[in-house]
């Protein structure tokens, strides 16, 4: 359908249908971002001996995250009086729409996808990259020096973790030979790249949480140095603008990671009769709980520590991936 | 070249690792400390100079608030001072209750140190755990003193109550169950290669810099000098238990934290015996007369905190109020060797460091 | 307390006893008067409190119960107090009345020793001189030979350590672990006085407790033979001793003020520096090899409205022992030599004196207050401090 779409003259029920599918997804996505909060809530809860929220919407507690939201949306607007106001304005905009942007290339489903462009993987990594001017626009625009402090953290930490997160995939692209995310979850019909690529995996996962910012790589907004880090000083719907996009990155890095190393909606072999919405909704999930159960077991590194460990382990490990990919596919190819 | 510029970052006196209304003034380069300042005193109750106007029994309340995350221990310090004077014995049952509610009070403190400090380390689960059996301990001494953080128990001559019917087993039970959940710790914790990172070789100081700088508790225990006032000059009944002085000597933070859990150990170890040994009779307070009045003169005891040496100093003049009370609040002199301990350091660091002197803020501002 | 309302059965022989003490306090009163009219008041203090022992030696076990009264008062009120002390006794009834057994085997012994020590008294007088050490344990004998001196030199002697300063009541207890020789008699029944209503206490309790047999067993001996007892030098004696000793011979003998056993205070030896020695002191006990006081535990100052005092107490893990240093200040001018150069430990205690006592540190890094705010106003643990407030 969206291919169909795509491929149309434009006009404006072209455009009008393109806005109407993208608010479809952007409510799919805040309806995501609502219940992830929920379920982290309540997962962490589990995990630490509490019973996370059961007030607000019965007693599993699911109206909860759209009472904060209401709360946030009612909450008063604060800026800063010395804060550079347009760029206060202006940064978790910057910060929220790449995070929305990156969906339009993730297969959900074999019918459920927006954009099925040959350099899928390099237009994520590339889109989600400019998240980092928001984050440093919005410390830097706060004027103040804790946020400074956790904006310079997340943009380092950001850089130098994008580069071992795409070196890692590269052995699937090599294995694929395509950037484009359907072409990659066609070619794990058999055997999920999981197993062919562990290293790549772990050190994707690694990666990624540490490019979504969380612990054990939260330092940009570590509660118990930096009081809250870049958006100490942002509140209300700004802020949550902030987090929204911080669940969002959630959303897209749990489905990247499902499409690039659970094979995507591909169903396990011989249960091929559960729909693929289901199997990619059931791989997401597991990806998702991961992370919030790694949230509930690791603390935090220190500043020196995350780049040591990106630079000299990270980014090495995804080269010897790299290098004995290659040398896997050299032996098939001449065998 | 890059132009760097120091800026002044103001952690505290609201921050969440400060552990109370603590604020430091740091000169930054980066994230890089140039040099720290200390300001406290946003919590000082003066203790002192209200203690000059109390009885000796009034003034017990105002020690719980203290180092009010062991008020056992703080109610003890002050009895022992006055009883010391008036050469006073205690009747054996009440010293055994005294041993096992400050030992208690010990195991509790320590694990709210454990679960702030790795909260502060970024882990949140241990906390959310540790605070699990910090309440069971509460209950415990719930039951026993009517209290939760102020119990305000102990008075001159002896305890306030009795042990209530079946509390002493409660404590006997609760020993093995705290020595499984503290394995449990270990096993999350201390073989986490993330928190062993964060803190090994952080804050590191000699045996000579923790002696000059009057360093206690854990804190002087983990550049190896073997010192507890509990074995070294014996106190209350402590003479009659068996137990170690856990020592490290890399002086880091890694080696309090390990001080600090080895103690846990420690206590449990001296609960066990002391409900073995308790007495089945007897009073729990001693024959004092209703107003307390010191002989005139002037003392100074010391005894093992959680946090290292509290003392007490008493000027009496044979009044019912004391002449002069002063506490030596271990927390406080502790508390001296930050600035020295973060030069060079970077932020992250500061909140390993900090969080490993373990200070309670009602204590260093007295 | 109820003032009037003694139990039935000791309340004739009470009221008879305050009489006496009454009757005696005031003579006292007088002869002090006569005699020291401007003496200060720790010194006409400690005067006294010998006066009454000598003349509750005098009484002997006739006057029992009445002397022990009079004791305990003596021991806990200046004489000034001598109203207040019949309240004192009330509140110490039970005590009292558990040391009534003590005292009779107590009044004995007393009278025996005093026996021994007129006949004594003309031995070897040279002993009573020796300050320290000689105290060892056949007390009797050293104490009929202190007795030759006795009667004279105590009063003197008592009134130099009043001199130096030992504050009021405390110079009673002070001066029982210092008194000398000289001072047997006196100190003896003054020092059982002291201690009868805790060591009563004690006594009673000894004997309930398991743990405190060895104990027991020792304090249990004091009422028997207190005069023995009171004799015994503190464990700590030889300790002191021989600071005093390695301080005189290396830095000269005026460096101290004092030097004494405070009994209250777990019989930690203490010291007492003169203002321009203290620093000279504190670094003598910190290097030198013998004393080796690396740990400095606790430093504060007090305000005794005649004078500032700082204590200190140290430790020297080197050889186990504690020592307390104590030094004297002007009031009006407080004003020593900081630690800090000695003790990093120091630092902050000594912002925390001059911020609520307004000592003066010299040589202290940062002398700011520390725990109040920096424009405050006074320095509220001066006994003598009124809050400042501008809206007032």
């Amino acid at each position: 359908m969206i291919q169909n779409m795509l491929e149309s003259t434009p006009s404006y029920l072209q455009t009008g249908g393109f806005f109407l599918v993208g608010v479809a997804m952007l409510m799919v996505v805040l309806g995501f971002v609502t219940y992830a909060i929920l379920a982290e809530r309540k997962v962490l809860g589990f995990m630490q001996l509490r019973h996370g929220p059961n007030r607000v919407g019965g007693r599993f507690g699911l109206l909860q995250t759209v009472a904060d939201i209401l709360k946030l949306l009612l909450k008063e607007d604060t800026i800063p009086r010395d804060a550079d106001r347009p760029l206060f304005i202006i940064a978790p905009v910057i910060a929220f729409a790449p995070a929305f942007l990156v969906i339009a290339v993730l297969p959900l489903t074999e019918r459920i996808s927006f954009a099925n462009i040959g350099v899928g993987l390099l237009y994520y990594i590339a889109i989600s990259g400019i998240t980092t001017i928001g984050i440093l626009a919005g410390g830097w625009a706060s004027n103040n020096k804790y946020a400074l402090l956790g904006s310079m953290r997340s943009a380092a930490q950001m850089i130098s973790y994008e580069i071992p997160l795409v070196m890692s995939v590269i052995g699937i692209v090599l294995l694929t030979g395509s950037l484009n995310l359907n072409d990659i979850i066609a070619e794990q019909q058999s055997v999920a790249f999981l197993f062919k690529q562990p290293l790549a995996f772990f050190i994707f996962l690694i990666a990624s949480v540490a490019e979504l910012n969380r612990t054990p790589f939260d330092l940009p907004e570590a509660e118990s140095e930096l009081v809250a880090g870049y958006h100490v000083e942002y509140s209300g719907f700004r802020w949550a603008f902030f987090m929204l996009a911080e669940y969002v990155y959630l959303f897209a890095m749990a489905s990247l990671t499902t499409i690039l190393f659970l094979g995507g909606w591909q169903a396990i072999p011989y249960l091929t009769f559960i729909p693929g919405a289901v199997w990619f909704g059931l791989k997401f999930i597991s990806v998702v709980f991961v992370m919030i159960w790694i949230r509930a077991t690791f603390p935090r590194l220190r500043a020196d520590q995350l780049m040591s460990f990106g630079w000299k382990v990270l980014l090495p490990l995804a080269l010897l991936n790299i290098f004995l990919t290659t040398i896997v596919i050299e032996l098939f190819r001449s065998f | 070249m890059i132009r760097t510029e120091e800026m002044l970052l103001n952690v505290g006196p609201q921050h969440p690792s400060t552990h109370g209304v603590f604020r430091i003034v740091l000169k930054i380069d980066g994230e890089i400390i140039k040099e720290a300042t200390p300001v406290i005193g946003y919590l000082h109750r003066g203790t002192e100079k209200i203690a000059e106007n109390l009885q000796y029994t009034q003034i017990i309340p105002y020690t719980d608030r203290m180092d009010y995350l062991a008020a056992m221990t703080n109610n003890y310090i002050l009895c022992h001072a006055v009883e010391t004077m008036m050469a006073m014995e205690i009747p054996e049952r009440a010293d055994y209750l005294r041993v096992i509610v400050m030992e208690l009070g010990r195991i509790a403190s320590h694990l709210v140190w454990f679960g702030t400090y790795l909260l502060d380390i970024g882990a949140m689960s241990p906390f959310l755990y540790a605070f699990r059996e910090r309440e069971a301990i509460i209950n415990l001494l719930t039951e026993i003193s009517g209290g939760r953080l102020t119990f305000n128990y102990m008075r001159v001559g002896g305890v306030k109550w009795d042990a209530p019917d079946g509390w002493i087993d409660k404590v006997r039970e609760f020993v093995p169950y705290m020595r499984e959940q503290l394995a449990g710790y270990h096993d999350l914790v201390t073989g986490n290669e993330i928190f062993m990172a964060r803190i090994k070789g952080v804050g590191a100081y000699s045996k000579e810099d923790a002696l000059s700088y009057s360093l206690s508790g854990a804190n002087l225990r983990c550049t190896g000098v073997k010192w507890d006032l509990r074995k070294n000059e014996p106190y209350s009944i402590y003479d009659r238990f068996n137990f170690d002085v856990p020592v490290f000597h890399e002086g880091d933070a890694l080696a309090r934290y390990n001080c600090r859990m080895a103690e846990i150990e420690e206590a449990l170890k001296i609960v066990e015996q002391a409900v073995e040994q308790f007495p089945e009779e007897g009073p729990f307070m001693a024959k004092v007369p209703r107003i307390i009045k010191p002989p005139a003169g002037e003392t100074y005891v010391r005894i093992e905190s959680p946090r290292g040496e509290i003392g007490c100093y008493i000027a009496s003049k044979g009044k019912k109020e004391p002449y002069r009370l002063k506490f030596r609040r271990p927390s406080f002199y502790n508390l001296q060797i930050l600035p020295k301990l973060l030069e060079g350091e970077n932020i992250s660091n500061l909140i390993a460091i900090l969080g490993g002197i373990d200070i309670v803020l009602g204590e260093v501002d007295g | 307390m109820t003032d009037g309302k003694t139990p039935e059965e000791l309340a004739e022989e009470k009221r008879k006893a305050v009489e006496d003490a009454k009757r005696k306090a005031a003579e006292l009163r007088k002869e002090r008067e006569k005699r020291n009219a401007t003496e200060a008041n720790p010194e006409e203090d400690l005067d006294l409190a010998k006066k009454k022992a000598v003349a509750a030696a005098k009484a002997k076990a006739a006057a029992l119960r009445k002397k022990k009264e009079l004791e305990s008062s003596t021991a806990t009120e200046s004489p000034e107090e001598s109203e207040e002390s019949s309240g004192e006794e009330e509140d110490l009834d039970l005590a009292k009345k558990k040391a009534v057994a003590a005292a009779k085997a107590k009044a004995a012994a007393l009278r025996k020793k005093k026996e021994l020590e007129s006949s004594t008294a003309t031995e070897s007088p040279e002993e009573s001189e020796a300050p320290f050490g000689e105290k060892d344990v056949d007390l009797a004998k050293k104490k009929a030979v202190a007795a030759a001196k006795a009667k004279a030199a105590a009063l003197k002697k008592k009134k130099e350590s009043g001199e130096t300063g030992v504050y009021d009541d405390k110079a009673k207890a002070a001066a029982a672990a210092k008194a000398k020789a000289a001072a047997l008699t006196k100190k003896a029944e003054k020092e059982s006085g002291d201690d009868d209503k805790a060591k009563a206490i004690a006594i009673a309790k000894a004997k309930a407790k398991a743990k405190a047999a060895a104990a027991a067993k020792a304090k249990g001996a004091k009422p028997k033979e207190p005069v023995v007892e009171e004799e015994k030098p503190s464990h700590n004696q030889p300790v002191l001793d021989g600071y005093v000793q390695i301080i005189r011979e290396n830095l000269g003998e005026d460096l101290l003020e004092d030097a004494y056993i405070n009994r209250l205070a777990k019989h930690v030896p203490t010291l007492v520096a003169r203002k321009e020695t203290y620093f000279k002191l504190a670094q003598f006990l910190k290097y030198n090899e013998l004393l080796a006081f690396d740990y400095l535990s606790e430093t504060h100052g007090t305000d005794f409205e005649t004078h500032m005092e700082i204590y200190n107490h140290f430790y020297s893990y080197q050889n186990n022992q504690s020592v307390a240093l104590k030094v004297k200040l002007d009031r009006n001018e407080p004003v020593i030599d900081s630690l800090t150069s000695l003790w990093e430990g120091a630092n902050w205690p000594e912002r925390e004196g001059y911020d609520l006592l307004g000592i003066r540190f010299k040589g202290h890094p940062n002398l700011t207050r520390i725990m109040m705010p920096d424009d405050w106003v006074g320095h509220p643990l001066r006994k003598d401090y009124e809050p400042y407030d501008v809206e007032v």
